[in-house]
């Protein structure tokens, strides 16, 4: 097999971002998982999307649009969902379909080809710059340490954020910042992995680790551990296979998932208990 | 620092709304320091809201809260609120919830470190303690969510003194447990509320068991007080009758 590929500048910023993107994002996985706001989750990332799309028609980079109307998404949905004037759903619902009509808007008001727009649909990690990588690496290390240092009160606002409000910890503060958190890496690492699957890259590290503990430090590290190994092993299997390297990355999360669920202990728990 | 006896909780005509649905209607009430106050009544009846108005978790429209000289009026002080340990209803915890026992009872030490600051040898201390008092020390490691209804109250109940409250506030801690774990429980109250010196208030249906334990009790109905006083006083069949309707008010 020649390994020459891995001496290029290319593949070598490739392996970094995989690195970067999958701490950043398997670790902002476990409060989606552990809070159920899967759907918020994929809410805000179509509003990274739109957001990047209109930054790209209006001509300031798509990061920034991104950021701005994730962290809009993030601004609008959680109040609704905590006012309990709604089932959290029919706001989520509202702000999907509204970003993702957004989104396809933008997409047609782009002058000339549209190569730029498939690049955030789909993300390019084999095109990826120096500069992006500078957003992950920051994304990656703000989230890494806002987790270490207030780790113990975003583990009471994962078990119960009345809980955590009634003993005195700002858990409202926690929530909105763990959403604005979410929005922004999502905003980091889009040019990337691409907004149709950045949630895949999300999700599915941290749901498997969901699978296999009972400790929060320890699914922090398996999130993270699968999530730098979907990537790579992603990358890998795309080089091999002359395939996207996007598709490869979320199916190997996927089946890191998969095998993580059937031999879950906790899928035995009925029968030891 | 108030003395035994002193007036430490002070609602004056409370109103909480939930938009269309008034909750608490112009209520009125006051806790001394090392009361035992059992706040009964039938479902709706605003029990629940009028415990959270205490820790600020409830929105007043109108009225006053005091607790503890804290003004509760402009929002509930975060330093209040450690000085109050909560122990909600009976929730469904999720059975795969990555966090333990212990680490649940050293939920409670969490408010009064402070944000940055880590756990020390004198919080794992009390969380020690806590599980032992409340007879859970052998299941420190065991998830939350594979505790049975009776445990997890116990869990909660340890949570809530770990945080060395001056006030203790109880929702209905007893509900959808058996009768052994109604007992127990209600019997670790009353112990907990004389040993640590407490204020106590805990919303029940459990009329009997609170008429032994209670210095007063509070019979709500409709979102207002209806009648307060001596367990002897107020526990009366055609009061209950009154309350309750044509239902059976006693619980066994």
């Amino acid at each position: 097999m020649d390994l020459s590929i891995f001496s290029y500048k290319f593949m070598q910023n490739a392996i970094l971002a995989g690195l970067l993107g999958g701490v950043a994002c398997s670790l902002i996985g476990v409060f989606v998982v552990t809070m159920n706001l899967s759907f918020i989750g994929v809410a805000i990332s179509h509003a990274a999307f739109a957001g990047a799309l209109c930054g790209a028609w209006l001509g300031f980079s798509p990061q920034f649009g991104a950021f701005l109307f994730s962290l809009v998404a993030a601004a609008i949905i959680g109040p609704l969902a905590d006012r309990g004037e709604f089932n959290p759903d029919t706001p989520i619902g509202i702000i999907f379909s509204v970003t993702m009509g957004l989104a396809f808007m933008f997409m047609g008001l782009l002058p000339g080809p549209k190569t730029q727009a498939l690049e955030l649909l789909w993300g390019s990690i084999l095109t990826v710059s120096d500069r992006d990588l500078v957003l992950l690496a920051i994304a990656a290390v703000v989230v890494l340490v806002l987790v270490m240092l207030f780790f113990k009160e975003i583990q009471a606002v994962i078990f119960h954020r009345q809980v955590a409000l009634a003993v005195g910890i700002p858990a409202n503060l926690i929530f909105y910042g763990l959403l604005f958190l979410t929005g922004s890496v999502i905003a980091a690492s889009l040019r990337t992995i691409g907004g149709l699957l950045i949630f895949n890259l999300i999700l599915n590290p941290a749901a498997a680790a969901y699978q296999l503990t009972y400790n929060l430090r320890a699914m922090f590290a398996l999130s993270v551990l699968f999530g730098v190994l979907s990537t790579w092993l992603g990358l890998f299997v795309s080089y091999l296979f002359d395939v996207p390297s996007g598709a490869t990355i979320v199916i190997f999360s996927a089946v890191i998932f998969i095998i993580a669920a059937s031999f879950s202990p906790k899928r035995r728990v009925k029968k030891w208990r | 620092m108030p003395s035994a006896g002193d007036v430490i909780i002070k609602i004056e005509d409370a109103v909480v709304s939930y938009r269309e649905d008034v909750a608490l209607r112009g209520v009125t009430l006051t806790v001394r320091r090392g009361e035992l106050v059992g706040i009964i009544g039938p479902n709706g009846a605003g029990k629940t809201t009028l415990l959270t108005l205490v820790n600020g978790l409830g929105k007043l429209l109108r009225g006053r809260v005091e607790v503890l000289g804290y003004s509760l009026n402009g929002g509930c002080p975060d330093i209040l609120r450690k000085r109050i340990g909560y122990v909600p209803q009976i929730q469904n915890i999720d059975p795969r919830m990555p966090v333990n026992v212990w680490e649940v009872v050293m939920m409670g030490r969490y408010g009064r470190l402070g944000l940055l600051r880590r756990p020390g040898s004198t919080d794992r201390q009390v969380v020690d303690c806590m599980l032992k008092l409340v007879g859970m020390s052998h299941l420190a490691s065991r998830p939350i969510g594979h505790l049975s209804g009776g445990e997890q109250q116990r869990v909660a109940i340890a949570r809530a003194l770990a945080q060395e409250p001056d006030i203790l506030l109880l929702d209905e801690p007893t509900t959808g447990l058996d009768r052994r774990a109604r007992v127990e429980i209600m019997a670790l109250v009353n112990e907990i509320h004389r040993s640590r010196h407490l204020t106590t208030l805990m919303v029940t249906h459990e009329l009997r068991t609170a008429a032994e334990v209670c210095d007063r009790l509070v019979l709500m109905k409709e979102g207002r007080i209806w009648i307060q006083g001596k367990p002897e006083e107020v526990l009366r069949e055609e009061i209950l009758d009154l309350l309750y309707g044509d239902e059976e008010g006693i619980c066994s």
